[in-house]
């Protein structure tokens, strides 16, 4: 056992996937001999060689289309989209190809491919190395769409991805890659991709979280329960596509009160979607009315630091928000 | 004057009597099955159709040399005398025309046109144009990652070289150097747009871009498509890389059963390309070769009719799915 980032965390699951299983393949723009741009696949070209670590040409459409290809013909790629908001060329391949791969032969031809997708704010990142697209996928029948949190989670959620026969986008929190750290078991068992993790137990309110925004609700809670002597219990959808409607719903109606938060933009996000489970099916246990935290609806984020801070849900928000519910 | 030049090329191809008759019935048989798809349709039998008709030689041609099952085929919505070559039956398109539960290619979910066998590893295909080949250049890669000697063939019309996505996958498969054929079968149309709104220049000349060959060749010509095909066939097979096949030749119907192709283009010029009917074509060049006579043509219809018959009789008899079975496939378990 020894403290990882995210992103080693991430990479070492991903070299252990390599290891035990030779149709495992990895590929994307600068995954080669760069190691990624974040390097997350550094040092896996000397030891993989260039057919099982490739270099492509910068076309998602491709990266995507020829990863369906490869698990079509036996193999398990893994490829990486270098940030998330690069991913709408390839939109027509993951949502009208890969997710309706299985359904659409009526079960003939599954798709077992994942496709790696740093998302999230950074600061200078403006707008297009920040955003966070996961809403897009996440009205597909057919993906999944998985964003751990933590290290151990991600390397454990990321062997799943690997081995699970159908098309998962696993997000990566560009911010949480190496600012998040802890301990992970060298030989880390695969964590399921269908439960939501509960982080902390708690009474007085729920808050349902994940990315960096999760990491900054984990402080407050400690906080508030220091300062306020106020409970929160803190549940991590880790899936967010198909969600885990039990673990999120027994969590609402044990609270009363319900905050849902990301850093993605509000309307029509994966928030949103949480936020309407909960009404629609704890509305009678619920003590306030749900509510959502995330970025305004506008483009993300501002390349000016004072901007990006002014857009993003920080520290001193998540706990403003968590206690006016708090006091409802 | 074609038919005198091409009297004895399929010695020269290495093609036996046994193999013009396949590539005949197969051809004929996907004619056969085209049109009787179209009656049952305006019968109110069959919800919607989708035609390869006059594209059947491009077909047969570039198919003919794979070895199903083996090699892999990423085909389009026209390609119904490929799959008729590679193995599909008459009774397997009927049964997808009508939506059974027993449609080999989708289980009722798809329109007629959208195959997909696993036994002939033919991927299942969707309706949005040119997705196929970034797949099949990722399955041509698979066989070069494992050393393997497998070939992919992919189609498509010349209207699928618009999109991004064939450049893409020409790009990659060029520099990778993959086995697999691009064949487009340039039939004159996007729905109702001709060919000369959507391509501009050659576009097997369009392979030089990318360093690899392009053939142009006469799509109603089948032993010229299966020369050409089976000549990139055998490169990608040796580790030669891709080919680009331009197969020029006509959609003698309209798109599909929803449209009236009155609308965009002179009755002369369709009753110009009837004329040149690869069927009949290929049929002049068996007769002058001694391998066809009006007897053997005709117990040939009469059989395929009679399949044709015995297959829209089962299939009409076939159950639908259940209506619940919607809900059901829509992840793969673990």
């Amino acid at each position: 056992m020894a403290a990882r980032s995210l992103l080693q965390a991430i990479s070492e699951g991903l070299a252990e996937e390599m290891r035990s299983d030779e149709t495992v393949v990895t590929l994307g723009e600068d995954v080669g001999k760069a190691g990624g741009v974040f390097r997350v696949t550094q040092g896996l070209q000397e030891e993989f060689g260039p057919l099982r670590v490739m270099d492509t040409p910068l076309a998602e459409s491709l990266i995507v289309g020829s990863a369906i290809g490869l698990s079509v013909n036996g193999m398990r790629p893994v490829a990486e989209i270098q940030f998330a908001d690069f991913i709408p060329p390839a939109f027509d391949q993951i949502v009208n190809e890969a997710a309706l791969f299985y359904y659409r032969s009526g079960g003939a031809w599954p798709c077992p491919i994942t496709l790696r997708i740093p998302y999230g704010a950074v600061p200078g990142g403006a707008l297009y190395h920040s955003q966070s697209v996961e809403a897009f996928f996440c009205n597909t029948p057919g993906l999944k769409v998985v964003a751990p949190s933590t290290p151990a989670d991600a390397k454990g959620m990321l062997k799943s991805a690997i081995r699970d026969p159908n098309p998962v986008l696993f997000m990566e929190h560009k911010k949480a890659y190496r600012l998040v750290k802890e301990e992970v078991p060298d030989a880390g068992e695969p964590v399921p991709l269908d439960t939501a993790r509960v982080h902390r137990e708690g009474t007085d309110i729920t808050v349902c979280a994940y990315g960096i925004v999760l990491h900054s609700v984990l402080e407050a809670a400690e906080k508030l329960s220091t300062e306020h002597g106020m409970e929160t219990e803190v549940v991590e959808p880790r899936t967010l596509y198909p969600l885990d409607r039990e673990t999120i719903l027994a969590s609402a109606r044990k609270t009363g009160k319900f905050l849902a938060a990301s850093e993605a933009n509000v309307t029509g996000s994966v928030s949103a979607e949480i936020a309407a489970l909960v009404a629609d099916e704890a509305f009678e246990w619920l003590d306030a009315p749900v509510k959502r935290l995330g970025a305004p609806d506008v483009p993300m984020a501002g390349f000016a630091k004072p901007m990006l801070e002014y857009l993003v849900p920080g520290a001193e928000a998540v706990e403003a928000a968590m206690l006016e519910l708090a006091r409802y | 004057m074609a038919v005198q030049g091409t009297r004895v090329r399929h010695e020269d191809l290495g093609l036996q009597e046994a193999d013009l008759g396949s590539i005949h019935r197969s051809m004929l048989l996907a004619r056969r099955i085209d049109e009787r798809m179209w009656i049952l349709n305006r019968q109110g039998r069959a919800a919607f159709v989708i035609s390869c008709q006059g594209q059947e030689a491009a077909q047969v041609g570039a198919a003919y040399g794979l070895r199903a099952g083996y090699d892999y085929l990423y085909p389009y919505y026209r390609d119904l005398a490929m799959m008729l070559t590679l193995g599909q039956s008459a009774r397997e398109q009927f049964l997808s025309l009508l939506a059974r539960e027993e449609d080999p290619n989708s289980g009722g979910r798809q329109m007629p046109g959208h195959y997909s066998s696993r036994e002939l590893n033919v991927v299942t295909t969707s309706a949005p144009v040119a997705v196929q080949y970034p797949q099949a250049v990722g399955t041509a890669l698979a066989f070069k990652m494992r050393s393997e000697s497998g070939v992919v063939l992919t189609s498509g019309g010349e209207a699928s070289t618009s999109s991004g996505d064939w450049h893409e996958a020409l790009n990659f498969a060029a520099i990778q150097e993959l086995p697999v054929v691009f064949l487009i079968e340039n039939n004159a149309y996007a729905i109702s747009v001709p060919e000369k709104m959507q391509v501009a220049g050659s576009i097997a000349d369009r392979a030089a871009g990318y360093g690899i060959p392009g053939v142009a060749v006469d799509g109603n010509d089948v032993l010229g498509v299966y020369e050409a095909a089976d000549e990139a066939i055998q490169r990608a097979r040796r580790g030669g890389g891709p080919t680009l096949i331009e197969a020029r030749t006509y959609r003698m119907t309209a798109h599909s059963s929803d449209d009236d192709d009155r609308r965009y283009r002179e009755r002369e010029e369709v009753e110009g390309w009837r004329e040149k009917d690869p069927i009949a074509r290929f049929e002049r060049y068996l007769e002058e070769a001694g391998l066809l006579d009006a007897e053997g043509k005709d117990a040939l219809e009469a059989e395929i009719k009679a399949e044709i018959d015995q297959a829209v009789e089962y299939a009409e008899a076939a159950p639908q799915a259940a209506p619940e079975s919607v809900l059901r496939g829509v992840y793969a378990e673990t």
